[in-house]
């Protein structure tokens, strides 16, 4: 069939949601290292007048580097990744091509206005949830028109089992769908009591409640953003990058359904020793400790997947990057449970070794897979060898000293916080005041900012590593099967 | 109802749910190690559907034709 023959898969989207991931990872990274510098030199807040404030910059950087750099990320490696595991392209199908493009320009446009709205400081003050009401109902056609996208393609395809992958990026789609609605439940203060401007509006639920919904809501967007559509990625990604087929598909399947149950239960985690009930916060510890099986079972069966293979560390940094993300994956998935642990939590609690402990997964695990993942489809997307491997190299190790001064000066900062807080003199007073531990913390604020910005310039050298891959790169003939070709 | 109460049912709740969620675990391992012995399913086979992924690639599992194409 002549037809069939000429037919490609179709990329369009998945390059519209590429260039998004740059644009947001810039902005999102940039904000987070402004933020970063004024914990360490608070005068910069005043750089701006009120826009310049951290509180202001704070969710614009969350929002910015989760919703925007990483769901765009997420939404490029789908649109590619969907319709080879399910061979069929969406070429065709127009309507699928439709609502594809519908699906970018209006997340475009909601990203736009959720952008202007935390700037201009209007939001819910629900963290990870701070947008209002009517940007919630965009938010809920563009993840439907996601949906109809996945389902759409699932609907037509050739490859009648569907991918380990795709159950993840399935997962994605529902586990995010789920948690959003409910956690978003809001009343609207001008239409229901007078109160307010007309996009202003209050949580249905109030007090702990609204705390438990919170955190259920906080830890799980975690789990389906930060975690499922990664190992979604890493599923694909390092066993058609290396040429190795994934160690044990049945250790994949096993570990799926593991993190699917056990994720949902962990986020009272976030709430030990505040007013939830004990067993709630009994829960979250316990749910969180056992989370460390399924994490393990992705993460051994990424590394097992390079048996034999671990020559290609040298020679291909898009395997470098994947495995350093698998490696930082199992880091974070231990770190995270042993904060749990109540007696853990008393001295981790609302100290730096938080914030510590996202961005060594943030940074290791979820921003070296997106990045890897774009690095892989580029040369397939536009049809040229990668531009420079020395480049890619050097990103490689200016950013993991970044990370590793990020997570290091902040393990130090927030246990040396826990201490301070928690020390008694001979008479049981405190003794040390708040504004002590400032003081001493404010060197590794300094190193951590100075991480930031180490990771942020790599983002900058991938950026212009893809800008000349897309338009300068050497052109290839035929697709590459394995490794990506790229240019000394 | 009592605390003591409700604390022995709590732990009588949470034996049992451990038990079945182990049961459930155990359960899907030895149904995926079966299905390979019976040789209902190759699961292994399915990692290369990322490794063999060009759109003219024969697919691992075709899917059957429905009802109406078989027609």
């Amino acid at each position: 069939m002549q037809a069939k023959d000429a037919l490609n898969y179709d990329y369009s989207v998945a390059k519209c949601f590429t260039y998004a991931a740059i644009l947001f990872g810039i902005v999102g990274m940039l904000i987070g290292v402004v933020i970063a510098y004024q914990m360490a030199f608070p005068e910069l807040n005043y750089l701006a007048g009120e826009y310049g404030t951290y509180s202001r910059l704070r969710p614009l950087h969350t929002s910015g580097v989760i919703f925007g750099f990483l769901l765009s990320g997420i939404f490029a490696t789908w649109y590619y990744v969907g319709q080879r595991v399910l061979k069929v392209s969406m070429a065709e199908s127009p309507f699928l091509m439709i609502v594809g493009k519908l699906h970018f320009w209006l997340y475009m446009i909601l990203m736009t206005i959720a952008v202007v709205n935390l700037f201009m400081g209007i939001g819910t003050s629900k963290e990870y949830a701070e947008l209002e009401w009517p940007l919630d109902i965009l938010v809920v056609v563009v993840w439907v028109l996601w949906g109809f996208s996945i389902f759409g393609l699932v609907g037509i395809r050739r490859e009648k089992t569907l991918y380990i992958s795709m159950w993840y990026y399935i997962a994605t789609f529902l586990g995010v769908a789920m948690l959003y609605l409910f956690n978003n439940m809001e009343v609207p203060t001008y239409f229901v009591a007078g109160m307010g401007k007309w996009y202003h509006s209050v949580s249905m639920y109030a007090g702990s409640n609204d705390a438990m919904v919170q955190w259920w809501y906080g830890h799980n967007a975690v789990a389906f953003v930060f975690t499922v559509p990664i190992i979604a990625m890493i599923y694909y990604f390092l066993p058609k990058e290396s040429g190795q087929p994934v160690f044990s598909y049945k250790l994949s399947l096993l570990s799926f359904w593991g993190l699917m149950f056990v994720y949902l239960w962990a986020g009272g985690h976030h709430l030990i020793y505040s007013t939830v009930p004990d067993w709630v916060q009994t829960m979250g510890s316990i749910f969180s400790i056992v989370l460390i099986l399924p994490s393990w079972g992705s993460a051994i069966n990424m590394l097992l997947t390079m048996k034999g293979q671990w020559g290609q560390l040298k020679e291909n940094p898009l395997v470098k990057f994947m495995v350093f993300a698998s490696t930082f994956y199992m880091l974070s998935t231990l770190e995270g449970p042993i904060q749990s642990i109540k007696s853990v939590n008393a001295l981790a609690h609302f100290t730096d070794w938080i914030p510590g402990h996202v961005h060594d997964g943030t940074l290791g695990w979820v921003g070296f897979m997106t990045m890897a993942a774009l690095y892989h489809m580029a040369p397939r997307m536009y049809k040229r060898e990668l531009y420079s491997k020395k480049l890619m190299e050097s990103q490689f190790w200016i950013q993991t000293t970044g990370i590793v001064m990020y997570f290091s000066s902040m393990w130090i900062a927030g246990i040396t916080q826990g201490m301070m807080w928690r020390a008694t003199d001979q008479f049981g007073n405190l003794a040390y005041s708040f504004i002590d531990t400032v003081t001493v913390l404010i060197p590794y604020y300094a190193l951590r900012a100075t991480g930031g910005l180490l990771y942020l310039i790599g983002f900058f050298m991938f950026t212009y590593n893809m800008y000349k891959t897309m338009t300068a790169s050497k052109a290839i003939e035929s697709e590459p099967q394995n490794a990506s070709p790229m240019a000394a | 109802m009592e605390m003591e109460t409700i604390r022995e049912l709590q732990a009588y709740g949470y034996i049992f749910a451990t038990i079945f969620l182990s049961v459930i675990m155990y359960g899907y391992l030895y149904h995926l190690y079966k299905a390979e012995k019976k040789g209902t399913r190759n699961y292994e086979q399915y990692a290369n559907i990322a490794l063999n992924d060009n759109i003219d690639d024969a697919p691992i599992e075709s899917r059957t034709p429905s009802n109406k194409e078989k027609e």
